[in-house]
């Protein structure tokens, strides 16, 4: 499937489209098929996100993953601080990036 | 330390103030990123992995402890409670918020810090040699020298938009602390045979892609040309740099391409004419700008002893401490690299308890070293183990300074966007593996760092054991290096073969060690050893 992301335009955070707004979980993202470019220069006038772009991910039983490992790492929050990631309280949440 | 005068501050104050205005506009959607990008560039702001960061400049690593207070209150306040001492002796937050930024710089700006020139084709942060000023062997503090040129480099409007990023260090010592000749420039202040002071001029080193030890382009610069001397070198670059080609971009290519001898006669060239134009400050300036270096009111009588009845002290004394000029003096190095821990990355509340520790102990001044540690550099020895308690409860008194686990490591691809692949998972399973083992404590002097891309903020050309990050097929791999230096003797690292996982990592870092345990004679450093007999026993125990 393909994804957008980009990062929030305030507060620079990543976030990936939904289908009608931008959400902090990578699990929230949607197949744009292959609509990605209209997409994105829609959204470049609404100045919710910044510089984004689509990736390839795949959907399996755990949720959405991204195809590279930097954008696993984007979805998460750095690995070596997992009390900064999204999922702070699941220890084996670094694990996923892999 | 440098104090800033009213033309300073008004700079600093009115690139506040713009910078609020840009950033409002880019908020109400009347700046593209396109158009905004180089504006947030300019003050230091970055958009990287998980938010934007923000690189704060520390003019040649130096911090009184009101400026490190002032950091640790960022910290705080706007990012999430760390901060990033970086192989620039700077300082990075991860988690900024854009319509933060302007009141961090207000904030940073009542301290007088800016970061402006953090980013960009520009002249970046002068470092240099975290002891100035308390060295034993320096011939004099290079820091009035490195505050000249930051003076010169800041906002000069011909130099603002170079073929590529530009990084000068001055030292003043025999020993290189700061890595001088991987610099764009290196200047390293001499007293030449009739006791007059200079700079010698190296030009067109560098890490990167195409790492390059800068040769020597001018063994004595006057002092009193030193600001010409810059500019024509500085000069020759902007107008043959190359500008077509990224990865050609930096001073060392056009030196390399030149040659260093037809690049030091343009120079010279540069410099005859510049010397018609009058462009040199007054020496007035300098005059002015070495008071605020004077030695600080050191003991006279202090005494040189020290009780080591206590053994951890004793060995973090023998570890993490540098002689002074100054009897009964010393300079302690805080190790920023806990067993474990994340290189460079120290907490609000560390950063507070350094300022205070920096206000006691070292007349209100600390250094941020290039090897991401703090360094108090005037510390009276009477002083020294209640500085040490207190170091030891924070966990900040690791004893390993250029030990294996005092490594440097970039923060890869945990925040970096141009990263292949992560550094600080690396660096902290090798310092757990070594210090678990033991052998951390055998090896002795062993400098290792960690870049997670070809473009080296860990400086792994320049490491005793290189790891280079790169992207395997959509995964990571590490490459090893051996044998890189930056001191006086300055090598390269060479690649040890074909790279390795995370974990084989790990065990050829451990395998390199075992070679160098096996094979060291009286006295060898890793280094040593690894000069003495060459790569091959290396490639044998790693592929063999
Ligand atoms: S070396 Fe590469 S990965 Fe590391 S901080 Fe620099 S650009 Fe990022």
């Amino acid at each position: 499937m393909k994804i957008l992301t980009g990062n929030d335009l305030k507060t620079g955070a990543v976030t990936w489209w939904t289908g009608s707004d931008w959400s902090l979980h990578v699990d929230d993202a949607v197949d744009v098929g292959d609509e990605a470019d209209e997409i994105l220069a829609r959204e470049q006038g609404a100045r919710r996100v910044n510089a984004a772009y689509a990736i390839d991910a795949i959907r399996d039983a755990n949720g959405v993953r991204p195809g590279h490992i930097k954008e696993r790492i984007r979805a998460l929050g750095p690995t070596v601080r997992p009390d900064l990631t999204l999922k702070p309280a699941d220890p084996a949440a670094g694990n996923w990036v892999i | 330390m440098y104090r800033y005068d009213s033309y300073d501050q008004t700079m600093v104050d009115a690139r506040v103030a713009e910078f609020r205005d840009q950033t409002r506009r880019r908020i109400d959607g009347k700046l593209t990123e396109d158009q905004f990008k180089p504006l947030r560039l300019q003050n230091g702001l970055y958009l990287q992995l998980h938010a934007y960061m923000l690189r704060v400049a520390v003019p040649y690593g130096t911090l009184s402890s009101a400026q490190m207070h002032a950091l640790a209150d960022i910290a705080d306040k706007y990012d999430r409670g760390y901060g990033h001492f970086t192989t620039r002796q700077n300082i990075q937050y991860n988690w900024i918020k854009l319509e933060d930024a302007p009141d961090i710089l207000a904030d940073l700006a009542k301290v007088e810090m800016h970061a402006i020139q953090t980013s960009g084709n520009c002249i970046r942060n002068i470092s240099s040699d975290q002891f100035a000023g308390a060295a034993a062997d320096e011939v004099v503090d290079p820091r009035p020298y490195a505050e000249l040129l930051r003076q010169w480099s800041s906002f000069h409007p011909e130099f603002l938009a170079l073929p590529r990023k530009f990084k000068i260090a001055v030292i003043a010592s025999e020993t290189d602390r700061a890595a001088m000749r991987l610099h764009d420039i290196g200047v390293k202040i001499v007293r030449n045979a009739a006791g007059e002071l200079g700079a010698a001029f190296y030009v067109g080193g560098g890490m990167g892609r195409t790492p390059m030890i800068g040769p020597l382009i001018r063994e004595f610069v006057p002092l009193d040309q030193l600001i010409t001397y810059s500019e024509a070198c500085l000069r020759v670059y902007n107008r043959y740099g190359r500008r077509d080609n990224k990865y050609k971009a930096r001073i060392k290519i056009l030196v390399h391409e030149l040659g260093a001898d037809e690049y030091k006669r343009q120079v010279e060239e540069e410099f005859a004419h510049l010397l018609t134009l009058g462009i040199e400050p007054p020496l007035a300036e300098l005059e002015r700008i070495k008071t605020f270096f004077v030695d600080p009111p050191f003991e006279k009588s202090a005494s040189d002893d020290l009780d080591r009845s206590d053994p951890d002290f004793a060995l973090w004394v023998d570890r993490n401490c540098t002689p002074h000029k100054q009897p009964g003096y010393i300079a302690a190095t805080i190790s920023l690299k806990a067993v474990g821990g994340i290189p460079g990355d120290a907490s609000a509340a560390q950063m507070h308890l350094m300022a205070e520790l920096t206000e006691r102990y070292s007349f209100d001044e600390c250094r941020v070293t290039h090897a991401q540690n703090i360094v108090l550099p005037h510390v009276r020895k009477a002083d020294l183990y209640a500085l040490w308690q207190q170091l030891d409860e924070a966990g900040l008194a690791t004893p390993n300074l250029d030990l294996i686990g005092d490594i440097i490591a970039c923060p890869g691809l945990d925040y970096c966007s141009l990263a292949n692949a992560r550094s600080i998972p690396v660096a902290q399973k090798i310092s757990q593996r070594f210090a678990e083992t033991g052998k951390g404590d055998m090896l002795g002097e062993l400098k290792l760092k960690i870049s997670g891309c070809i473009n080296a903020c860990g400086h792994h050309h320049a490491g005793h054991i290189g790891i280079l990050g790169v992207d395997k097929k959509g995964t990571e791999n590490y490459q090893l290096l051996l044998g890189g230096s930056e001191g006086a003797d300055t090598s390269l690292g060479k690649i040890t073969g074909p790279g390795f996982d995370e974990d084989g990592i790990v065990a050829a870092v451990e395998t390199a060690a075992d070679v160098y345990l096996a094979q060291r004679q009286d006295g060898e450093r890793f280094l040593d050893t690894y000069r003495r007999i060459g790569m091959e026993p290396f490639k044998e125990a790693l592929y063999g």
